[in-house]
């Protein structure tokens, strides 16, 4: 379990993470969601103690970590920024964290055989790819058997196979009882290992919410492509409380709060004719850039 | 991983049982183990120690097989003979600094420094690990050297005429054994500068500087600067072995080595508190 409570970190003016609370619980897997520079990132790094945050606290497993006696059975963590020595290879990199909780070379052999990387093992990591990077990073983040486990963008550069791996990881980590907390600036690799999703924009937090709200949320948030000659008779037959007609000038207009089935037996019954009618659903992608818009720190060519 | 899972599909709101885990305590010995992993791993640390030894024992005999066979008079010690052998060792300090600062900055540079500190949280036992690891290692290393330099300077000093230098000679024990002690020192001066500096060119940039660079400028200043000279660490330490190339007056051999262990606490302190208090 981690507990995060009014944290906040700034760096000299900017607050990278502003007045952030909310709980991340054992047994099932929470996406850490938001745009680039959101504070994901920074969030982690003050889970793992790497920083300290300028006010608020967060917990792990109930308890500071930086004050745990034994650190490798509470948390494993991954960082998007690479945290291995080139120069040593990929089991001396693990072999050497292992060794501060008096894990054996047994385990080891285990996640380095776990994370496909048997073949690379004695190879210096300043070699690897990015996806062998990253598949190091996160058998170093199992090597204990953590109770919480933190990814920070674990797909990042896997090619499929490897993006398999980790939904598949994640949810027998999950399955085991184990707190899986996991970032990513992809709502639709969410959808798919997620159970809970924590939305951040700006270093605040936007929602926090099952993935199956956000999912009910975004069909919701579609509505009905109606196209007829009639949009302004339709809409007046179609008012109602709840029902929003937007037209935009064109013979589309776009009916929100009312089926496609609902919308026809209207046309008829009034004798409009109706040409077109399709039923649109927002994708999950466009529901997250709806929730983080006004939050998107970096937009690409922006136009204002 | 563990045992295969073979769970009812429906336990997501069973209470969690705290899950099976490797992970000990975090001790200061598993921590020395660790830095003793990655000091080893490391080629670098090789290469230099290997050039350490070679500096401090080929050139202790090309030196005694150099030049006029060496006499000892009332000028010229015995201990002064070996000095001059141990000549090799102001270039292994630098091959040994290397290796102390990387120790340190080399993960700052690479990232490593952030999964070190995130299995050791609570940070020290990490500075703490290194300072034992690489001093365990640097002492018995350049002790050995010592010794072998003694022993092949003596042999061919004799042999080409020139005056029996043994180990009980005034202060000929004294000379080997601070010369090891001297290259410790300097090596937890090197590591200690690397972790509070972080950066690898900063860090070296300070050291060759500090050991290299400052006693020649200072030599060049006026008499009554030189006399701060002494207690500059090369020339502090360099009290304790005897370095042939330092001028001016030095300070007594012990309390020459007690300043530059002086150094050496101010810049651990100094780190230790920069790793204790900063964002890593």
């Amino acid at each position: 379990m981690i507990e995060i409570d009014g944290l906040t970190k700034r760096y000299g003016d900017k607050a990278a993470v502003d007045g952030l609370s909310f709980v991340v619980e054992p047994g099932v897997v929470t996406g850490f969601l938001g745009p680039n520079g959101a504070g994901k990132s920074t969030t982690m790094r003050l889970i793992a103690g790497l920083d300290r945050p300028t006010s608020g606290t967060v917990r792990v497993n109930g308890k500071h970590y930086s004050g745990s006696a034994a650190p490798m059975a509470e948390l494993g963590i991954l960082l998007d920024a690479r945290s291995v020595h080139p120069g040593l290879s990929a089991r001396n990199n693990l072999l050497a964290l292992a060794r501060t909780a008096g894990i054996g070379r047994r385990r080891v052999d285990e996640v380095i055989e776990l994370a496909g990387l048997a073949e690379v093992a004695g190879s210096r990591a300043g070699g690897f790819s990015l996806g062998m990077g990253q598949r190091l990073g996160v058998a170093a983040a199992l090597l204990g058997q953590p109770r919480t486990v933190v990814l920070d963008e674990p797909v990042n550069g896997l090619d499929p196979d490897g993006v398999r791996w980790i939904r598949l990881l994640l949810k027998s980590l999950a399955d085991e009882g184990r707190t899986v907390f996991v970032s990513s600036h992809l709502m639709s690799e969410m959808a798919q290992t997620a159970t809970r999703l924590v939305v951040l924009g700006r270093g605040k937090l936007i929602t926090e919410a099952s993935v199956e709200d956000f999912t009910s949320r975004a069909a919701a948030g579609g509505g009905v492509l109606v196209r007829t000659p009639e949009t302004v008779r339709l809409g007046q037959v179609l008012a109602a409380p709840g029902v929003t007609v937007a037209n935009d000038g064109t013979d589309v207009i776009r009916v929100t709060g009312a089926t496609a089935e609902q919308i026809g037996a209207a046309a008829w019954q009034a004798h409009l004719p109706v040409y077109e009618l399709t039923p649109t659903h927002a994708s999950l992608e466009e529901a997250f850039m709806q929730v983080t818009r006004d939050s998107i720190e970096y937009h690409a060519g922006a136009t204002r | 991983m563990s045992a295969p899972v073979v769970q009812a599909p429906t336990t997501a709101s069973a209470p969690a049982l705290a899950p099976a885990t490797v992970a000990g305590p975090v001790t200061q010995a598993r921590v020395v183990r660790a830095e003793w992993t990655k000091l080893r791993g490391l080629r670098s640390t090789w290469w230099c120690g290997l050039s350490a030894v070679v500096l401090i024992v080929g050139l202790g005999a090309a030196i005694a097989e150099g030049g006029a066979p060496y006499k000892v008079t009332a000028a010229n010690t015995a201990a002064m003979g070996i000095s001059t052998s141990l000549l090799g060792l102001l270039l292994a300090q630098l091959m040994l600094g290397v290796v102390g600062v990387l120790a340190f900055s080399g993960e700052y540079g690479t990232g490593m420094i952030r999964a070190t500190l995130a299995v050791v949280p609570s940070r020290l036992p990490v500075l703490w690990a290194k300072l034992i690891v690489l001093a365990g290692l640097v002492l018995p290393v350049t002790l050995l050297c010592a010794v072998a330099d003694f022993f092949t300077a003596a042999a061919l000093e004799s042999a080409r005429g020139g005056s029996v230098l043994t180990l009980t000679e005034p202060g000929v024990l004294r000379t080997v054994i601070g010369s090891a002690l001297y290259l410790t020192v300097v090596v937890i001066i090197a590591l200690a500068l690397g972790g509070l500096l972080r950066k690898t060119a900063a860090a070296l940039t300070v050291f060759a500087a500090v050991f290299f660079i400052v006693p020649i400028v200072v030599g060049a200043l006026p008499h009554s600067i030189q006399e701060l000279a002494r207690y500059l660490p090369s020339n502090a330490g360099g009290a304790l072995w005897g370095n042939p190339l330092s001028t001016g007056t030095l300070l007594s051999p012990w309390t020459g080595f007690a300043v530059l262990c002086g150094y050496a606490v101010v810049l651990v302190a100094a780190a230790a508190w920069r790793l204790r208090r900063q964002d890593a």
